[in-house]
């Protein structure tokens, strides 16, 4: 049974200022669609929605063609860069706006979470607020008390509750208005953006009851988040914007992998890690870089992955000894690991003359965490000659690692691996 | 060999050879839809049912308009009276002692009172309703409910603000009533709550009117500021209607739909005033379409005025 399908939506928006132009559009709008009979003027044109790009018209399609189904008891991510349609296709569901074309048709109570605390008022207490964010939510006053210690508990702002809004901090608020609608039991719950605020300790609270609303409960969540772990964690299956338009759907770790590559592939300042080489000897000539089998400068790992493959090709007049050293850097500078076996094991490979290819294939520690690193390659031996230096050529996205139903560590919080227990 | 068999009992897929008789407890279901989102929706189709399930949610809004007016401040509701009180004094001091205008021989505190009482119920419904899309703009953008909701509570909360102010009336009137003054009221007193639906509906029809228009051009808020201020004059709360001359003038000024409310509660309290049925009845009507016309236009606005507002 469906809880939600998207027919054909697509939603059209008119970029610059409000004013200049608008009465004329609607004028001519009015008089196609009414006078003359026909469609719209202004929905053939339109541009997709690509930011970075200057496009033709001052329409722009926020979403296009949007077509996907959500079976009920589904968790699904929506996931996608800034501006590839995320939230306008939230704001269509829980029908803030409406769309310019096609039909989205629900079964059930649709809550939404579009930012938590919504129409909390500053002067009115905790207790007060609750009853309003309650009711906006389309909660009656009777649900409501019948649900008050429990929504109270869950915040955790007890103490707090009969004072004003406008004295709690940021996090409390986002405390209450979560605990609210967590306890409004809607059939359909959307939720954006919500856990980027908050505490470890309430992120957990809130994934946990999240997870429970999913399994337990039977019921549908749509959740859109930047967290890739979040979304794996929460979801089964996963839908990927880009532009404007679905992009891949699928279940929720090849939609984020899809994701990530994608992202990868489209990384704004792209260049060859060849380009990176700022030292080589003249009789060397370094052809081509691979690690992590991309030839670029930006690349990920996502959780699972235990080996980084490093590819080195090239030719020259002169034979070499040397090794394959790999510094693992924080985006600081900071250094956190090398590869460099000719170092602490003396394994150090001769090269003659001619067209080489080294490989290397380097075990990944088991819990790496989430965090943006950079690689710096050299080949050098060990103290006298140092034949090809390139400092930075790759930025890796590690996407952190854990075992199933944990948590990664953060690197700038906790350092960049996990220790395991010795027995 | 035999588990295999059963699994693929189990998950036959749909096909036409052997229709609906799978095991699958999901097949069989019908699918039904309980909301359909479309681009567009009957410019007649006004969810009314769905107003009243909000009901709870239009308490809360009433109480918060109220609560929330005066917080921080040290004479807290007693500025519903201040500004009735200094209005009056300063209605006495221009048009009664500097203008000398009529006041039908009634005493002038008490004729400016009626008059005022009424616009300010009026106006306040109208200037708290036009902003509802500006001033809203956060939560609508956020959470959907019945936008009419908003709108409705403040012409009820702004019904305890008239309801003190209507004390303040009283009391005068009792102390000039026990000093003989030439007042007395009669049957037409009855129709007091007549008169205020139509206030509230005229206040809530023209500010939801006007909130609707300025979500995209913001002009007609800056219009119709004025125009309120001006309209306040061809309304007959200085002044009785007895002193304008028979001709266009007062035609116009009886083409006011105020007109006819102001004149029949003064003359429903005062015993002096123009009171006709006709004339009530014109202003019934010009509530009644312009509030249905004014809906339709709010309706039609709520679904897409976060893309323009």
């Amino acid at each position: 049974m469906k809880a939600i399908e998207f027919n054909h939506v697509g939603k059209q928006y008119r970029l610059g200022v409000v004013s200049t132009g608008t009465f004329s559009h609607d004028l001519n709008r009015w008089w196609t669609m009414n006078v003359l009979g026909k469609e719209d003027p202004y929905l053939k044109i339109g541009d997709t929605n690509v930011r970075s790009t200057k496009g033709e018209s001052d329409f722009v399609w926020a979403l296009k063609d949007i077509n996907f189904s959500v079976e009920q008891g589904d968790v699904v991510g929506i996931i996608g860069k800034n501006g590839a349609g995320k939230s306008t296709l939230l704001k269509l569901l829980s029908r803030v706006t409406s769309p310019t074309v096609g039909e989205i048709n629900v079964c059930g109570r649709i809550a939404s979470l579009l930012e938590v605390g919504t129409g909390f008022h500053p002067e009115m207490t905790g207790r007060e607020n609750i009853y309003m964010n309650g009711a906006i939510m389309g909660m009656t006053k009777a649900e409501i008390t019948r649900k008050l210690d429990e929504i109270i508990d869950f915040s955790g702002c007890e103490r707090y509750i009969d004072t004003p809004v406008k004295r709690y901090s940021s996090g409390m608020k986002v405390r209450l208005g979560f605990a609210v609608a967590a306890h409004m039991e809607p059939e359909i719950l959307v939720v954006d953006e919500v856990l980027a605020v908050g505490d470890a300790e309430f992120q957990k609270k809130a994934i946990g009851k999240m997870q429970d609303v999913s399994k337990g409960e039977g019921r549908t969540v749509l959740f859109v988040s930047h967290n890739m772990a979040a979304v794996r964690s929460l979801c089964h299956k996963g839908v990927v914007l880009r532009d404007g338009m679905t992009d891949f759907i699928g279940t929720v770790d090849d939609a984020v992998n899809h994701y990530l590559e994608s992202s990868a592939a489209q990384a704004e300042e792209q260049k060859l890690m060849t380009e990176y080489i700022q030292k080589c000897k003249s009789f060397l000539k370094i052809s081509e870089i691979q690690i992590n089998n991309t030839p670029y400068n930006f690349t990920s790992l996502t959780q699972g992955q235990d080996v980084l493959d490093v590819l080195i090709k090239g030719t020259t007049t002169e034979p070499m000894r040397c090794q394959v050293k790999i510094v693992i850097r924080k985006k600081d500078n900071t250094a956190l690991a090398s590869f460099a076996e000719g170092r602490y094991k003396a394994q150090l490979v001769t090269i003659e003359p001619g067209e080489f290819t080294i490989e290397r294939h380097v075990a990944l520690p088991r819990y790496m965490a989430d965090g943006d690193y950079t690689l710096d390659l050299v080949l050098n031996d060990t103290g006298v000659q140092c034949y090809m230096i390139a400092w930075g050529c790759q930025n890796l996205h590690v996407e952190g690692f854990y075992d199933q139903y944990a948590h990664s560590l953060r690197l700038e919080k906790e350092g960049f691996i996990g220790l395991e227990s010795a027995y | 060999m035999s588990e295999c068999a059963e699994f693929n009992k189990i998950f036959v897929p749909l096909s036409p050879k052997n229709g609906f008789l799978v095991s699958s407890r999901n097949y069989m279901q019908q699918q039904v839809w309980t909301m359909k989102i479309r681009p567009h929706e009957r410019l007649w189709h006004i969810d009314l049912g769905e107003i009243w399930r909000y009901r709870d949610l239009i308490e809360l809004f009433v109480r918060r308009n109220i609560v929330v007016q005066y917080k921080q401040t040290i004479l807290g509701p007693l500025w519903y009276l201040i500004q009735p009180i200094l209005t009056v004094i300063m209605n006495m001091v221009v048009f009664g002692n500097i203008a000398k205008m009529s006041t039908d021989g009634m005493p002038q505190a008490l004729f400016y009172m009626a008059g005022n009482i009424c616009w300010f119920y009026f106006s306040d419904c109208l200037n708290q309703s036009s902003s509802t899309f500006t001033t809203n703009q956060n939560m609508f953008g956020k959470v959907y409910f019945p936008r009419l909701v908003v709108p409705i509570a403040v012409v009820i909360s702004n019904l305890l603000r008239f309801a003190i102010q209507a004390g303040l009336f009283v009391a005068l009137y009792l102390y000039f009533f026990v000093n003989g003054a030439p007042i007395a009221p009669n049957w037409a007193i009855l129709l007091t709550p007549v008169f205020i639906v139509i206030l509230a509906g005229l206040g809530l029809g023209l500010g939801i009117l006007i909130s609707s228009l300025t979500t995209k051009y913001r002009d007609f808020s800056i219009l119709f500021t004025f125009i309120v201020h001006l309209w306040m004059y061809a309304t007959p709360i200085v002044y009785p209607i007895s002193m304008v001359e028979e001709g266009t003038l007062r035609t116009l000024i009886m083409a006011n739909p105020m007109t006819s409310i102001i004149e029949a509660f003064k003359y429903a309290t005062l015993g002096q005033g123009y009171f006709s049925w006709l004339a009530l009845g014109y202003s019934f009507l010009f509530m009644s379409v312009l509030l249905l016309f004014s809906v339709v236009i709010f309706n039609k606005v709520q679904r897409n005025f976060m893309d323009t507002v």
